[in-house]
């Protein structure tokens, strides 16, 4: 790391826990979904009722899930595409099981099973084989959704167990609140801990800024890293089994597309695609944020082209603007210098 | 600087999502005509936007709903997965709409949501493509299996004189749809159409090449052979083009089901004469009529109940609350240029 970057990140951790909080990125994109709950509450018909925190629970669920071990993931500088193929794949499997008598819990455990190989395949061919996770996950993106539209054709399996369907949809108690959300809650507090209370996480932010400097420190790079992309296919599949629950089918294509939603919100959560940089309560935000704006925004019939673009817009204001004031300041910092992140040179 | 920087940056992401949200709220007001009796506000969710089939069956319930003065949207995923529609359901649910028009991705998955938005007071036609019956209040049904296997022997039939020998170039071979149609056919042309053969149906597996070149086969093997039908637009349009460029163009008569976008140039240039598909215009203005009458209280979906659809005429509600469009529309040089889908 060059001298800017060990200076920057010395001064990052100069000033107290609350200060940092308060001005973070993350704050920006609290700021900001303040203000589109706010704005919406005023001015969208319909907006304002508690049936609208049910659906966008419900629609985001998979979302904030598949975001909590992506955050770990990006922060190490890799990435997995395939989330979205591993959550259909599971849910072919629980749809496959179900149809030839296997109970749900029994089913729900082969998918995660499955999910779980599914990541160790990911996390093998990067960490033993040595291949660029980029590489390895568009890959696998194309070979899961093989296998799970082929496993079930162009049919779906829909005749589930109503009290597991209604399960997946019930609230918690007599509130609006979906009981998935406590799922989430709890999954969010373990990766929280685990990313930014643990010597495993410290090491993930250490390979994301360096992964020589994190080895040389001690760090198990290949061995975080894969468990890791293991995380990433269990939770997706655990997104699977609710995906399939909730809809009530269970069908190939389902969730196709997903993967770019999650990295979206990560990203607009304030996590470095380049890695070292991030914090999860900023990507629940942001999942928030992408989710509630798009709810709002269906509510004001504006059509579904038209909020891609809307969301896609804010991605790319938000990761550009931030990488070009970074491009700035360094170009400011050290005039004539190359990229800051290049390992050559030394403070 | 780093933390101007940082201000920066959460000023911009505030800025654009406050500029975002006002030019959404800018799209909202005449959303609906308010709630209680006659809540003629009618939402058409198809399959995706963007799709010229639905962009005319919308358009055709857009006339039917400006004739009968009650409010038009139309909304819908990008791409055509049901996760997409439940949104949407969930959605007009929220609005209070007077009735949802649906081309469902899913027969079940969006079951659910559809109870939610009936148990709210919405109601709930579908058209084109149905959800399971219990789930919805109408269907309207764009064609049945006889009216689709007349019009194509009676197609041939007239193009080819009432004689000689025919083919068929169907999708795969255990394609439900299309053998439900070739079984009808056959017992058709048995019964009204005693001169003319069947030689022999061959499967283009609804492949663009496959069933070119099956085209070119048959053409090989039956050398007295005066006509092929094709139940499948692949099949039809890969056909069509083996004819324009051979010399068995207007010696051999194709026909079949197809969609005018993709027949405009052959039947322009006389490589076909007439082929058959239903108006999705029609249909849903009818789907748009169903919805009014549901509203207003004239009929509740049950068998036997009827109901006015303007310049369609009247209509009667069939078992499990299917509603049948009529007979498929044939589309030739005269009509063609009126569609594009």
């Amino acid at each position: 790391m060059t001298g800017t970057t060990a200076a920057r990140t010395y001064r990052d951790y100069s000033q107290p826990l609350w200060r940092r909080l308060l001005i973070s990125r993350e704050a920006a994109v609290i700021g900001a979904l303040a203000l589109v709950i706010i704005v919406s509450m005023i001015s969208v018909r319909a907006f304002a009722q508690p049936i609208t925190i049910t659906y966008l629970f419900l629609d985001i669920a998979p979302i904030l899930l598949i975001a909590l071990p992506m955050t770990l993931v990006i922060i190490t500088g890799e990435i997995d595409l395939s989330v979205a193929s591993i959550v259909g794949l599971s849910s072919v499997t629980v749809g496959v099981l179900h149809q030839n008598g296997v109970p749900i819990p029994a089913a729900a455990l082969v998918a995660l099973l499955v999910g779980l190989i599914a990541g160790a395949i990911n996390g093998a061919l990067i960490t033993m084989v040595g291949l660029p996770s980029l590489a390895v996950t568009i890959g696998t993106l194309a070979l899961y959704r093989g296998l799970a539209v082929g496993l079930l054709g162009t049919t779906a399996v829909t005749e589930f167990n109503k009290f597991w369907t209604d399960l997946a949809k019930s609230k918690i108690g007599e509130t609006a609140i979906p009981s998935v959300v406590i799922l989430i809650v709890v999954l969010a507090l373990v990766f929280g801990i685990l990313l930014h209370f643990t010597t495993f996480g410290r090491g993930i932010f250490a390979i994301g800024l360096s992964p020589e400097a994190a080895r040389f420190s001690g760090v198990n790079v290949e061995r975080t890293k894969f468990i890791l992309f293991m995380l990433s296919g269990i939770v997706s599949a655990l997104a699977g089994i609710y995906y399939t629950l909730r809809f009530g089918s269970a069908r190939g294509d389902n969730a196709t597309g997903l993967e770019l939603s999650v990295i979206a919100a990560v990203l607009l959560g304030g996590v470095s695609i380049f890695g070292g940089r991030g914090a999860l309560p900023g990507v629940l935000a942001g999942a928030l944020l992408i989710g509630t704006l798009a709810s709002a925004l269906r509510l004001a019939n504006v059509t579904s082209d038209v909020i891609n673009v809307i969301t896609g817009t804010l991605l790319i204001a938000s990761v550009v603007g931030t990488s070009f004031l970074a491009w700035v300041r360094n170009k400011r910092a050290r005039p004539g210098g190359t990229k800051g992140s290049s390992p050559t040179a030394t403070g | 600087m780093f933390n101007s920087s940082k201000r920066a940056g959460a000023f911009a992401a505030l800025a654009v999502s406050f500029a975002l949200v006002a030019t959404g709220c800018a799209a909202t007001g005449g959303d609906s005509s308010g709630d209680g009796d006659g809540n003629l506000a009618i939402t058409f969710l198809p399959k995706n936007l963007g799709n010229a089939y639905f962009d005319t069956s919308d358009a055709g319930g857009e006339e039917a709903i400006a004739e009968f003065g009650g409010t038009f949207a139309e909304v819908g995923p990008a791409t055509g997965s049901p996760d997409g529609q439940v949104s949407y359901i969930n959605t007009l649910t929220q609005q209070g709409v007077g009735a949802i028009a649906l081309s469902a991705n899913d027969p079940s998955a969006l079951c659910d949501a559809i109870g939610e938005a009936r148990d709210a007071g919405v109601k709930v036609v579908t058209f084109d493509a149905d959800t399971s019956a219990d789930c919805r209040d109408l269907f309207i049904n764009q064609a049945d299996s006889e009216g689709i296997a007349k019009v194509q022997v009676d197609l041939i039939a007239e193009q080819i004189g009432d004689a000689g020998q025919i083919a068929i170039l169907s999708a795969t071979a255990n394609a439900t749809n299309q053998n439900a149609w070739i079984e009808l056919m056959k017992t058709e042309l048995a019964a009204n159409h005693p001169d003319i053969e069947l030689v022999e149906v061959v499967y283009g597996d609804d492949d663009d090449q496959t069933s070119f070149d099956k085209t070119a086969a048959l053409l090989q093997t039956y050398p007295e052979l005066k006509g092929i039908v094709s139940p499948t637009t692949v099949g039809i349009s890969a056909a069509a083009r083996y004819l324009q460029d051979s010399s068995f163009k207007g010696k051999v008569q194709l026909t079949g089901l197809g969609t005018p976008n993709q027949m405009r140039d052959f039947v322009n240039d006389g490589t076909v004469t007439a082929f058959a598909l239903w108006n999705p215009g029609d249909l849903g203005y009818l789907a748009a009529y169903g919805a009014k009458a549901l509203i207003e209280g004239d009929i509740t979906g049950a068998e036997g109940d009827e109901f006015d659809a303007g310049k369609l005429g009247s209509y009667t509600v069939g078992a499990d609350g299917v509603v049948l469009l009529g007979d498929p529309y044939t589309f030739n040089k005269d009509n063609i240029a009126d569609f594009d889908f």
